[in-house]
Formats: structure tokens, C-alpha cells, sequence
């Protein structure tokens, strides 16, 4: 864990939002958890990063988050990512809480594209960005469509996706971003994490919200909630697999990220949660490169 | 040879902001730029910053554009994100254009009406010649214009004054009890859209790609066949009432540029044929805007009629991708890692390359 | 009801007996102080096959679309004997129920494929998706039903992905057939369903309709300004002009002995449709 910042002076209010923004985002909140995977329209406000880079995310983390919060964030999985550092350094300058790359002792985890390989408990926060919040946009550009078939529950098209695919390729050939159905009831999409991912969206004792800034959607997936991957019983939904272990700590059964080593085609798989893989390294696991540079870069001075 | 794995980090950042910070400050032997010559002599991209940054403040609009190194959508940014976060002290009067003090006003409808036609400051029948003295001294001797012979009407009578004792033009619908109107900075984006959101939208949409609209609609991508009726430049007094008076004070002063565009409507079942108006609305002098503007927005009303079939008519389509804010950063997000994505990419293009060389492969063997 | 319908007693009465399968009261629709169509009723028995004929702008599609619950009518009731609720006032589900019973009680075959159909997903998975909706989850099971109903509309089965646009209007068209019938729909409204074709392939999917309808048994309502296709394909006709029932019968009777000057101009082919 890091110290807090020095309390800086103070030009904005705790957090950057004023509390009335706070207070409206956090009725969306509310309203998303009520209706899980409901996607609740909500005033996005301009943010300092661009849309795009995280401002739904920082705007749930925003209105969620106070000074006994330990915040991490991941892009990709990782903690120092660049993306991830900066906002890391802004909500540990503007909100003045400790930071930690630890999943376990964080209560509130923001994230791009990936849900940490431990599992999550009970009291913690998993906050994603998410660039499109709509399921469906892919396959029919209007909202006022796309919303009508959320009103009336008709899904017929996304299922028709999913067959076409079937059709074309002998099995699903979505890999991130992956289609789940939330209590039976509504379609949403899990943000562009791998599918991979998917099977922990359900049942998780975390509450999982969702937050798409551009698009001004909040929603959310309340704890111990059924999410099921869309499949067909005869194509029954699966996640990817590796047949290599990670090379730093020798994971089998975590998602992995392919380094290229050099220009002729050598080439390494390593965690793409990096604080797994630091944490299996220090109990002791090794994967065959396990003295690799990249293990150096994960405990960087700031 | 071997490649370093990028992976960020705190330094990496530090430094890039660093290296940015002497970009912007140039060579420093040149005198840097202040920010009140910016906002004196590159007056244009103040009013376009404060346009679409939809904050009128001269002076931090010459900030941005200086912290921006010029890049306009950049400053606009910079001023959007300031100026959500102001607290709000309450909404002014609608301010009435038809009491501006007009620094120009044209209108192409008639050649002549009443307050005549102002040309005013504007490029209009300029040469575009480069003018090298510019470069060379830095400054030419300005001759100032002259003074007009007779005081300028005032106030200008508005292009709906002119039509009105014939009810030739749509005319401006008076909601005194109407709700107090939409805030796209309070409320995200709903459709069918009402022509608040929409006017909102399109005053603060990207100069370019309503320009782009407006000229595809000219050009049969959505024919409105509009007339500039009027555009006048200029300025309009903000009045407001404090709840502590209960009366309305002047607070300051605005420029704003203003373009009513008209075209014919044939009437329906229970309207007869008469005018339409496409509105445009700016702050400062952005009248490629303002014009744009005001034909996108008399296209959108085709779409309300549910008349639309070209881009320039479609709601959805040219209010949800107006805003350059939204549109840069989404773009641009495409440079943030996407290692995880790309890896199921990866693997996923590779079984279907080892699908497809199976398929080959049995195809060749059934074939021999 | 109008004093000038020419309803002939012995029509209606060979059918009363059974329960209706859609009950049409008193039906009116008027945009502003234009009339669509004015106080239309009629009932349709499950395996009937009702046509509705008239020239352009004489109130039939208007009707249809009131009817199929695409227009809410000015007045009237649209009464079908919904699987969940009985016989009930369509427009008086909610719009979630309402659209459910169109989904999987009902088919629509348009005049224009383009707007029966998905343009942008393949043929097959045109066909499957009613199924789909109705909840089946079985890519294998989907596919060989698919198949089997290109079969049925004389389809080239190995072209079950390709993507619409790459078959001609008629062969369009039996796919959009074969998607609004793969569900096993109660009740089947055609819009004019050989409209846009060729005379020579309007001839053969009308002899293929015919068929698919007296096999299935399934109960149509069909407008068309096609007197041989009203012909061939209806039990039962209702000849409409500007808004108005002008006639109602058997169909065989009205074609061959029409009453109302109107209908009698329809049929001698005066009339230039």
C-alpha cells in the first residue's frame, strides 16, 4: 500500500464532483442495482480524461468512493498500466485515499477489460469502464430500437448473431464482450473483458457496477446474481484456454497475455492480472522464465 | 533483436507531460505568447472555443487555446471539463437578438430591408492573398473604417418582423408556461428529440461536421433548399432576476452571431403552406457555424415530420456523434492497450486458420 | 353497417358455429378528418382464409394494419383468442403482451421482403429466428427445422447462409414465408404477398402458398387488388371502397356474382387497378 498524498490544496471538491452530480449518480446507482442489468440513463458529466479513457469508471468511483477507501485500479489487468496510473494518481490526489495494487485489500477496484483472477468478496466494489454499454448496438445502430428491445424483451437478433456464427464457424466466435443474460431478464453486455471473465459475473459477492460515461449508462450486476453466458444447448458456452503456462509464476488457469520477445516469432505468455502473478511469484511459484525483466517492472518507484 | 515490453508506469508519464510542456513553449528565444493576444488577435478561435466549449470567458478561452498549442477541439475540451464543474447560481432571461446592437446583419432574402444590409467585419469578398506584410513587419498601419453617414437603426428589425403582417413565416412559439427547458449538460441524450436538446446539441456540435451536414443536405443528401433569411452579429445585453430583487438586473454583455435559415413548407392537413425556419445560435463571431447550424437543425425538422431518409435528417445519427468531446476521446481511446482484447483476437483468428487449413487439407484428400 | 353492404345471409351462416378465432367490431381509423377505413366487422374461424380486396386507397391496408395491431384504430375492437388470455381485445394488452402474442401467434408476410426480413443476417437465420424467440436454445435442432422449411418453399437448401440480397424477389419472398410460418403460426396476415414479383413467379409461389395454407390449415387474412389472386387463395372476401365495406362472401359468389356496382367493376376488370 501506498502513503496518502500530502492533503493538497484544495481548487475542487472532494473526489472532483460537486455533491449534487455525486447524488445524482449515486440515485442511478441505486436504480441499477434495483433493476440488474437495466442500463439507467444518467447526467454524464465532462470529465478531465477523455471519453473513452475511463470516464463512466471514475464517475461511479467518484460518487462511491471516501477517505477510509483503499482504491485500486487495473487496465487490462495489470496496475501499471498508463491508463491505470493516471487515474490511480488522480483519485489519490483528489479523493486522498490509499492506493493498493493488492485485490484483497482493496474495497473499491476500478477496471478496463478484465475482472481480477482472485475472487472477490463480500463489501468490495468492482467498478468497469465501459465504452458501450448497449449489447446490441453491434447489430442495430439506433437506441431507439435497441431500447424498444430491451422494453419488450425481444432478442431475436442477438440470438440470430449467435447462430449466424455457428453457421460460419462450427462454434461462438465471440471472445470479449461476450453477451450474458442478466436474471433472465436483461441482455448485457460485461464491457469487453474476455469471456474468459465471464463466469464470474455470476453468483459474485461483490457488487459489480458498471459505468459508460460517453453514452451516460450506469448499470449494475447486484452480489449473488445469476448471469448466464448466451449459448445453445448443443454449443454450450466455454471460455478460452492456453496451452502454455504463465511463464513468470506458472499459472495454469489464469488469462494470459502474449509478449513478443524479439522479431523472429519468440514469444512469452505471462498473467495479464499482474498482481496474481506477483503474489503466486512471492508464495514461491515459478514458471519457466520466471527471472524475466517483465517481473522486475511490476514493483516500479513512483 | 530483442523488444523491451511496454508496460507503463509513473515515470514514463511524468516525463511525457514534461516533454509536452516544452513543446508547447516552442523555441524560447521567440517571447512566448500571452494569453490577452490570443484572445485580441486569434479572436476567431476564442469565440469557437467558447462556443462549442459552451462557456463564455474570453480569457480562459485563450488559456485553453494556449495550453492547447492551438489545437481548438484540444481547448475546447479543456474548457468543457471546467466548466462543468462551476456551481450554478441560477438561469438568465432568454435574451432577445432583436435588441442586439448589430454589427452586421445581412440578409439574402431581399435586397433591401428595413435597417438595411450591414456588412461589418467579414471575409466575405476578400481575396484570400496572403498578405505578406503580415509576416514581414509583424503589424500593418490599420486605416480604421469609416463611420456611416446616418445612425444605424435600432433597434434592426428582425427578418420575423418583416414577414410578420403576412404570416408567411413560421412564427416563434411562445411557451410562456412551458417547462423549464432541456439541459444536455444535466441529462443525457432522449429521443425522439425535442428542438431544446436538439438547438443544445448542435450549439455545441463540432463546427466541421456541421458544416459537412449542412453541405450534404445542399447537395441532395436531404434537400431543404435553404435561403439565409438573416444573420446578424453583434451585441445582446443578460439580464437575470435575483430571487433577493425579484426584478431583472443587466449582468453583462454577450456576442453572439445569429443565422435564421428558411425554406418552403407545403403545408399539411391542418397548416397551410408557409416558411420554415432552421435556427443557428453562437457565441462571438462562428458564422459558418451559426449557418450550418440552422440548415441541420431545419433538416432535423423533416425528421420530426418523419420525413427523413438522408444523414443530415437522421436525429440519432447527427446529435449522437456531433459532440467533438465525446467523438476525440473515443477515437483516440483506440491508443489505450487493448493487449487482453487483442489476445482473443489472436487466439480466435488462429483456430480459424487451423480450421480452415483442416478444411483445405481434407478437401485436397477427397479430391485425389 | 352501412345500408348499401351487400351481405348475403347463407355466407356467414354455414361458419357460425365455431368459435372465432379473430372477432373485428365496429372498426374505424381516421387520420384527422380523413377516413382510413369506417365501421368494419367480421369474424375468421381457425382454417379460413379471408381476402381483402379493392383498389388503391380504398381503406384495405389501412384495416390490415388495425387489424394486425400495427395501428391503433379511432374506434372498434380487435378481438383474437390469444393461447394465454382467451379471446381478448389486442389493443387492450399491454404493448410487452401484445407484441409477445404477435411473436409467437402470428406471422406478417409484407409485400416487400425487405421488410419481413433481416437484410444483414443470412437466410437460415431468418428462418430460425421465430424459433428462437419462442425460446428454443437448440442450434441443431433450429437448423434442421430450417432446412426442412427451405424444402417446403422449394428453396436451394445449400444456400442457407447466404445473406438475402443474393436471392431474387420470388426466392425473397419464400423465405419470408417460411420464416412466418416455421413457428407454427394461428394466424397469418399476407400483405399483398405476390405484389412485386414477375407474372410467371407471382403464378408459381401463389400455386406454393396455396398449398403450405391448405396443409397447415392455418387461418389468413390476406389483401390483395388481385382478383385471381383473391381467387385462388381466399374462402371468404370483403370488398372495400374509400373506407367502406361495399360487399362480403363466399368468394366463389362475390367474384362470380357481384352485387355492388363496385365490386362488379372490380371484377369485370373495368376498372384500371
Amino acid at each position: 500500500m501506498t502513503a496518502r498524498p500530502n492533503e493538497p490544496e484544495r481548487y475542487y471538491n472532494y473526489a472532483y464532483l460537486d455533491e449534487q452530480t455525486k447524488r445524482m449518480i449515486r440515485r442511478a446507482i441505486l436504480k441499477a442495482l434495483a433493476i440488474p442489468g437495466y442500463q439507467a440513463p444518467f447526467g454524464s458529466r465532462e470529465m478531465p480524461v477523455p471519453y473513452g479513457w475511463g470516464t463512466g469508471g471514475i464517475q461511479l468511483t467518484a460518487a462511491i468512493i471516501g477517505p477510509d477507501d483503499v482504491y485500486k485500479c487495473i487496465d487490462q489487468g495489470a496496475d501499471d498500466t498508463t491508463n491505470a496510473v493516471s487515474i490511480r494518481r488522480f483519485f489519490a490526489q483528489v479523493a486522498d485515499v490509499a492506493t493498493t495494487e493488492e485485490t484483497g485489500e482493496a474495497t473499491i477496484i476500478q477496471t478496463r477489460h478484465r475482472i481480477p483472477e482472485k475472487g472477490l468478496t463480500e463489501g468490495q466494489v468492482l467498478v468497469f469502464q465501459v465504452p458501450q454499454p448497449e449489447p446490441l448496438r453491434g447489430l442495430e445502430a439506433r437506441e431507439t430500437e435497441t431500447r424498444a428491445m430491451h422494453a419488450y424483451e425481444e432478442y431475436g437478433l442477438q440470438y440470430v448473431s449467435l447462430y449466424e456464427s455457428v453457421a460460419a464457424h462450427g462454434y461462438i466466435a465471440s471472445t470479449v464482450g461476450y453477451p450474458t443474460m442478466i436474471e433472465e431478464r436483461y441482455l448485457m453486455s460485461p464491457s469487453p473483458i474476455p469471456k474468459f471473465d465471464n463466469p464470474k459475473l455470476g453468483q459474485n459477492p461483490a457488487i459489480l457496477l458498471f459505468g459508460a460515461g460517453r453514452e451516460k449508462r450506469i448499470y449494475a450486476v447486484p452480489p449473488y446474481t445469476n448471469v448466464r453466458s448466451l449459448d445453445f444447448e448443443d454449443h454450450p458456452f466455454e471460455t478460452q484456454t492456453w496451452e502454455e503456462d504463465c511463464a513468470l509464476c506458472g499459472a495454469q488457469e489464469s488469462y494470459l497475455d502474449e509478449v513478443v520477445l524479439d522479431d523472429s516469432g519468440e514469444r512469452m505468455f505471462v498473467c495479464s492480472d499482474s498482481n496474481f502473478c506477483a503474489e503466486r511469484r512471492a508464495a514461491g511459484h515459478a514458471g519457466p522464465m520466471a527471472g524475466h525483466q517483465l517481473a522486475a517492472l511490476d514493483k516500479e518507484p513512483a | 533483436m530483442a523488444y523491451v515490453a511496454v508496460k507503463g508506469g509513473e515515470r514514463a508519464i511524468t516525463n511525457a507531460h514534461r516533454w509536452l510542456a516544452e513543446d508547447r513553449r516552442g523555441d524560447v528565444a521567440i517571447p512566448e505568447i500571452e494569453t490577452d493576444q490570443i484572445r485580441e488577435q486569434l479572436s476567431l478561435s476564442v469565440d469557437r472555443v467558447m462556443s462549442e466549449g459552451s462557456c463564455y470567458d474570453r480569457d480562459l478561452a485563450a488559456l485553453a487555446v494556449k495550453q492547447a498549442r492551438g489545437d481548438l477541439p484540444e481547448a475546447i475540451f479543456l474548457t468543457r471539463a471546467y466548466r462543468t464543474t462551476l456551481p450554478r447560481f441560477g438561469a438568465s432571461l432568454p435574451v432577445e437578438t432583436g435588441q442586439m446592437a448589430v454589427r452586421r446583419r445581412i440578409s439574402a432574402a431581399f435586397k433591401d430591408i428595413p435597417g438595411g444590409q450591414v456588412l461589418g467585419p467579414t471575409f466575405d469578398y476578400t481575396h484570400r492573398l496572403l498578405d505578406f506584410t503580415l509576416a514581414a513587419n509583424g503589424e500593418t498601419s490599420v486605416d480604421r473604417a469609416l463611420e456611416a453617414e446616418e445612425p444605424q437603426a435600432y433597434p434592426m428589425a428582425t427578418i420575423a418582423s418583416v414577414f410578420a403582417h403576412e404570416d408567411l413565416l413560421e412564427p416563434d412559439t411562445q411557451t410562456d408556461e412551458a417547462p423549464a427547458p432541456f439541459d444536455l449538460t444535466r441529462e443525457p441524450m432522449a429521443f425522439p428529440a425535442g428542438r431544446d436538446q436538439r438547438l443544445q446539441a448542435l450549439a455545441r456540435g463540432d463546427e466541421g461536421f456541421l458544416l459537412s451536414l449542412a453541405y450534404s443536405s445542399q447537395r441532395g443528401w436531404g434537400s431543404t433548399h435553404p435561403l439565409c433569411a438573416e444573420i446578424r452579429l453583434g451585441e445582446v445585453a443578460v439580464e437575470f432576476i435575483p430571487d433577493e430583487l425579484g426584478f431583472a438586473i443587466e449582468i453583462g454583455e454577450l456576442t453572439l452571431t445569429e443565422c435564421q435559415m428558411i425554406s418552403t413548407y407545403g403545408g399539411g392537413v391542418d397548416t397551410a403552406p408557409q416558411f420554415a425556419r432552421g435556427y443557428g445560435l453562437t457565441f462571438g463571431h462562428c458564422e459558418r457555424k451559426a449557418m450550418s447550424m440552422a440548415i441541420v437543425d431545419r433538416a432535423l425538422r423533416d425528421a420530426a415530420a418523419g420525413e427523413a431518409s438522408a444523414p443530415c435528417q437522421d436525429e440519432e445519427f447527427v446529435l449522437y456523434h456531433s459532440d467533438n468531446v465525446e467523438a476525440s476521446g473515443f477515437v483516440q481511446h483506440l491508443k489505450l492497450p487493448h493487449y487482453v482484447d487483442f489476445q482473443a483476437d489472436l487466439q480466435l483468428i488462429r483456430r480459424q486458420r487451423r480450421d480452415y487449413a483442416e478444411r483445405a487439407a481434407a478437401m485436397k484428400e477427397a479430391a485425389e | 353497417m352501412d345500408a348499401d353492404v351487400m351481405t348475403r345471409p347463407q355466407a356467414a351462416s354455414g361458419m357460425t358455429q365455431a368459435a372465432p378465432l379473430l372477432r373485428v367490431t365496429d372498426l374505424t381509423k381516421s387520420y384527422g378528418h380523413v377516413v382510413g377505413c369506417r365501421n368494419v366487422s367480421f369474424e375468421l374461424r381457425p382454417g379460413e382464409v379471408l381476402g381483402i380486396v379493392g383498389e388503391s386507397g380504398s381503406g384495405k391496408t389501412t384495416l390490415l394494419n388495425a387489424i394486425s395491431g400495427k395501428l391503433p384504430p379511432s374506434a372498434g375492437k380487435v378481438e383474437f383468442d390469444t393461447s394465454r388470455f382467451g379471446l381478448t381485445d389486442i389493443y387492450g394488452l399491454n404493448e410487452p403482451d401484445r407484441r409477445r402474442m404477435q411473436r409467437e401467434e402470428w406471422g406478417f408476410v409484407h409485400q416487400n421482403p425487405r421488410d419481413g426480413l433481416r437484410m444483414r443476417v443470412s437466410g437460415g437465420a431468418n428462418v430460425a429466428e421465430p424459433l428462437m424467440n419462442l425460446g428454443n436454445r437448440h442450434y441443431g435442432q433450429m437448423r434442421a427445422a430450417t432446412i426442412e422449411w427451405l424444402e417446403r418453399v422449394e428453396l436451394d437448401t445449400r444456400r442457407i447462409d447466404d445473406k438475402p440480397r443474393n436471392f431474387s424477389g420470388g426466392m425473397q419472398q419464400r423465405i419470408q414465408v417460411a420464416r412466418n410460418l416455421i413457428h407454427g403460426p394461428r394466424l397469418v396476415f399476407m400483405d399483398e404477398p405476390t405484389g412485386g414479383l414477375d407474372v410467371s413467379v407471382q403464378a408459381r409461389l401463389l400455386d406454393l402458398l396455396r398449398e403450405l395454407v391448405r396443409d397447415l390449415g392455418l387461418a389468413v387474412i390476406i389483401v390483395t387488388h388481385d382478383m385471381a389472386v383473391a381467387r385462388l387463395m381466399a374462402d371468404r372476401l370483403i370488398v372495400m371502397k374509400n373506407g367502406f365495406v361495399v360487399e362480403t362472401g363466399l368468394t366463389d359468389q362475390v367474384l362470380d356474382d357481384p352485387q355492388h356496382p363496385y365490386s362488379q367493376l372490380l371484377v369485370s376488370s373495368v376498372l384500371q387497378i
